[in-house]
């Protein structure tokens, strides 16, 4: 192991050399102030006596096991500043969110590197130290249990065959619920917008329910929205009762009408309709469509996103739709076609489109039987549909056979996964 | 109105579990055992004591419920987050050892209580762990949840084997609100006893990861609440059934000293044999529960509370220490049972011992997260309450500390 590699289980108890190699006191923690810089340690926190000072980093002359030497004694009382993310306060033992990994860990020990110079790598005379891994495994638990016991040496001895297990700092997401907090320490969720909703939500549930909100109230309502449809219903709820209404409605609108008019359903009916108030009125009004209907039947189950075409449209026709509808394309497997009067008349796969001419009719293309559903039919029965006819999706017309919504396959993959 | 009695009712359902089962548990077999011994030496006398257990039982268990519903946290991870790594160890390798000790408990009354019905241990233990390993680690949390609230339903036998044997009910009626005290030495020893198997370390844990696990929040708490306090009734209702039911069938004709749950059930032949046979099958449901429960338990807050990954809805190779703890508990706990020459008795009372030691500690603990206003803000004790909880918990370690003296003087 390098000699420039400083675990924070040794850091604590340190001592503190003034410019004469007289000691002062002891390291009680440290902390980044992330403003400045995300993972420079900004202050070192000395116990002398009752009292603890407050040491800069540009104080220090140089960090090694023998000690912390000091370039400067001017030093301060350590008051508490809002700004500090303070290593052993707030970080150690506490839960992060591991990015890369994509899960929850408890923090054990962080790692640091002692490096020469200013952070542009400039030789001034000064050692530094940054944090560089967040320790997770077996052997930070080691370090943790004999640190104080035995020498430090002699631990780096010690654990050498306990295989190690790291985050690197800067896949490490710290998840604060004080949104103030949030601000000063320079926390964002950004990170974790990139990893997948579904890892996200598996993360998410995980938490406890103010993290959990704070989660959600910071990150990006798309990417909310599509993380909450992962998670499990009753928790659905909990976090979008957690919310601010204008927060909520902004994460609901960016769902799917039915996964949205499903999430409302389970609020209580003040909540939901608060949170309806403040959604943009087209969303609004789909989704207040869609909670008419019972949730055990086709109306409680489909959505509303699907692209309609005139009867007599051709291929071409097609293709244009198409591409003023590209939100949707990931999720489509069908196309509908339905007459003046909007009832449904055919239902085309998509892939029959790309073996066809562009002038080609649409109904030429449309499945021989035409299967559909009307609104209030029993889920148990729709789900028979789609067994029996191998269906991708499935149209919902009303009494009078207009086509009102699609019921796709992943509705009844999550019916039948939580039955 | 009736609509709103219907939402009550299923929000009641919907948090129904946690403090039930954890309740109901606590009469594992090592509790069956105290309460058959209490109630065939001293016949009625004990039963007094039952009141302030279950005050004491509410209280704590209602503090952990509360903890789990407002912080959406483990007990473990709390005392984690609160008070490092190091006291975290220490409590659970403590709660590992107490529990391990527990888990041998109820395989041994699972072989004694099949051995009444001509089934040897070398049959009954193996099928007995190996269920309990497969419950659990091929099922999900919503399944298990239901088979253990279904065996919640088999306790019921208690109380019909104690009507069968027709014990002196005004007796019964009396010493349940008569104090006596008695300054005979195994008198007292007996009440410490019956106090310290009703309040165990490893209910705390399990409580509070039950109720975060079933996202029981704040809001839902006074439902919870309820949930607690009745599963905390229902224990004592039952323990009262056990300690009649000796009273009325072998104090009565002489009192005598018992040694496990199955001696108990024997003398109750003569009063039929369904009185015998519900109490022996209240015992063999009672071990196998509790041999489930506590294994995962231990597993449960121990991995939470040193940050490994933990939960049934995951598989072997996510949470691999998870699993082998969860394992290696039942397969040492089921193992020893099957030694002939194993000292289980004197490992149950070292375990009393550690249970002394671990107790205080986890009640501590326990009062001072639930009044720390950063976790539980408007949710921490009011003062009246902490004044009657702390007495509890002094009371209650004064207890457990003479029950491990005890308990260490027949090691």
């Amino acid at each position: 192991m390098a000699e420039s590699i400083l675990f924070y289980t040794e850091l604590t108890g340190l001592p503190v050399l003034d410019t004469r190699g007289r000691r002062i006191g002891r390291v009680r923690d440290a902390a980044v102030v992330p403003l400045v810089h995300p993972a420079r340690i900004d202050r070192f926190l000395v116990g002398a006596g009752s009292a603890w000072l407050s040491v800069r980093f540009d104080q220090v002359a140089s960090i090694s096991l023998g000690g912390i030497r000091l370039s400067d004694e001017l030093l301060t009382p350590y008051h508490s500043d809002e700004y500090m993310l303070r290593i052993g306060r707030d970080l150690l033992d506490q839960q992060i969110i591991d990015v890369n990994g994509r899960k929850v860990v408890r923090v054990n020990d962080v790692t640091f590197e002692v490096r020469n110079g200013n952070s542009n790598g400039h030789s001034n005379g000064r050692q530094s130290l940054y944090v560089l891994e967040v320790d997770i495994g077996m052997r930070s638990i080691f370090r943790r249990l004999v640190q104080g016991v035995v020498p430090r040496r002699l631990i780096r001895n010690l654990q050498r065959p306990i295989p190690p297990k790291s985050i690197r700092w800067e896949f490490c997401n710290i998840v604060e619920t004080d949104p103030q907090r949030r601000l000063r320490l320079n926390i964002s969720h950004e990170k974790l917008e990139k990893i997948h909703p579904a890892d996200l939500a598996d993360i998410v549930e995980e938490l406890s329910p103010a993290e959990r909100g704070a989660i959600f109230e910071s990150i990006d309502s798309e990417v909310a929205a599509d993380a909450l449809s992962e998670i499990d219903p009753k928790m659905q709820v909990s976090i979008l009762e957690s919310l601010e209404p204008e927060k909520a409605a902004d994460i609901v609108e960016e769902m799917a009408p039915d996964e949205a008019a499903d999430v409302l359903a389970g609020l209580e009916e003040s909540r939901s309709e608060e949170i309806l108030e403040e959604m943009e009125v087209a969303p609004e009004s789909e989704v207040r469509e869609l909670l008419e209907f019972k949730e055990d039947t086709a109306g409680g189950m489909m959505n509303t996103e699907y692209i309609t075409l005139h009867d007599s449209a051709t291929v071409e026709d097609a293709m244009n739709a198409l591409k003023g509808n590209e939100d949707q394309l990931e999720s489509l497997n069908a196309l509908f076609l339905v007459d003046p009067d909007g009832r449904l008349t055919g239902s085309v796969p998509l892939a029959r489109l790309f073996i066809a001419s562009g002038a080609t009719r649409l109904k030429e293309l449309a499945s021989e039987t035409l299967i559909s559903a009307t609104v209030d039919e029993k889920q148990d029965a729709v789900t028979e549909l789609f067994d029996k006819y191998n269906l991708l999706a499935l149209p919902v017309v009303d009494e009078e056979g207009r086509l009102v919504g699609v019921i796709t396959a992943d509705d009844i993959i999550s019916v039948l996964r939580h039955k | 109105m009736l609509k709103s009695l219907r939402v009550r009712i299923a929000i009641f359902l919907g948090v129904l579990g946690p403090g039930f089962i954890t309740a109901v548990v606590d009469n594992d077999a090592g509790g069956i055992i105290t309460y058959s011994q209490a109630g065939s030496r001293f016949g009625y006398l004990p039963l007094w004591t039952l009141a302030p257990i279950t005050i004491a039982l509410i209280l704590t268990q209602e503090m952990c419920s509360r903890m789990g519903a407002v912080t959406g946290k483990g007990l473990s991870d709390l005392i984690r987050e609160e008070f490092g790594l190091r006291v975290t160890f220490f409590i659970m390798a403590l709660l590992v050892l107490v529990n391990l000790t527990n888990i041998m408990a109820n395989f041994a009354g699972i072989a004694s209580s099949l051995q009444l019905f001509h089934v040897s241990r070398y049959i009954s233990v193996p099928i007995g762990a190996a269920a309990v390993w497969l419950l659990v680690v091929k099922g999900n949390y919503q399944s298990v949840e239901k088979v253990f609230l279904f065996a919640c339903v088999f306790y019921v036998s208690y109380v019909i084997s104690g009507i069968l044997i027709k014990p002196d009910w005004k007796e019964a009626a009396i010493y349940s609100v008569r104090p006596v005290l008695m300054l005979d030495a195994g008198y007292i020893e007996m009440l410490i006893g019956m106090v310290g198997t009703t309040i165990a370390p490893w209910m705390q844990f399990y409580l509070q990861a039950a109720v975060v696990e079933k996202g029981i929040t704040a809001k839902e708490y006074s439902d919870s609440r309820i949930e607690v306090v009745v599963g905390c009734i229902m224990t004592s209702v039952i323990a009262f059934f056990i300690i009649v039911s000796c009273a009325g069938a072998i104090w009565a004709n002489g009192p005598r000293d018992i040694t496990d749950g199955a001696q108990a059930a024997e003398a109750l032949k003569p009063f039929g044999q369904y009185a015998f046979l519900l109490f022996s099958a209240g015992l063999m449901n009672a071990s196998l529960f509790a041999a489930c429960i506590q294994p995962l338990s231990t597993a449960y807050s121990v991995c939470e509370g040193l940050g490994f990954e933990s939960g049934v809805n995951r598989r072997f190779t996510e949470a691999p220490i998870f699993y082998w703890l969860y394992t290696l508990l039942i397969v040492v706990g089921a193992g020893v049972v099957l030694v002939p020459a194993f000292p289980l008795i004197k490992m149950i009372l070292i375990s009393q011992v550690i249970n002394g030691v671990l107790l205080p500690i986890v009640l501590i603990f326990m009062t001072l997260l639930i009044n720390k206003k950063s976790l539980m803000k408007e949710w921490v004790n009011s003062r009246v309450y902490n004044l009657v909880a702390w007495v509890t918990v002094v009371v209650m370690i004064g207890l457990s500390l003479a029950y491990a003296a005890i308990s260490l003087r027949g090691v």
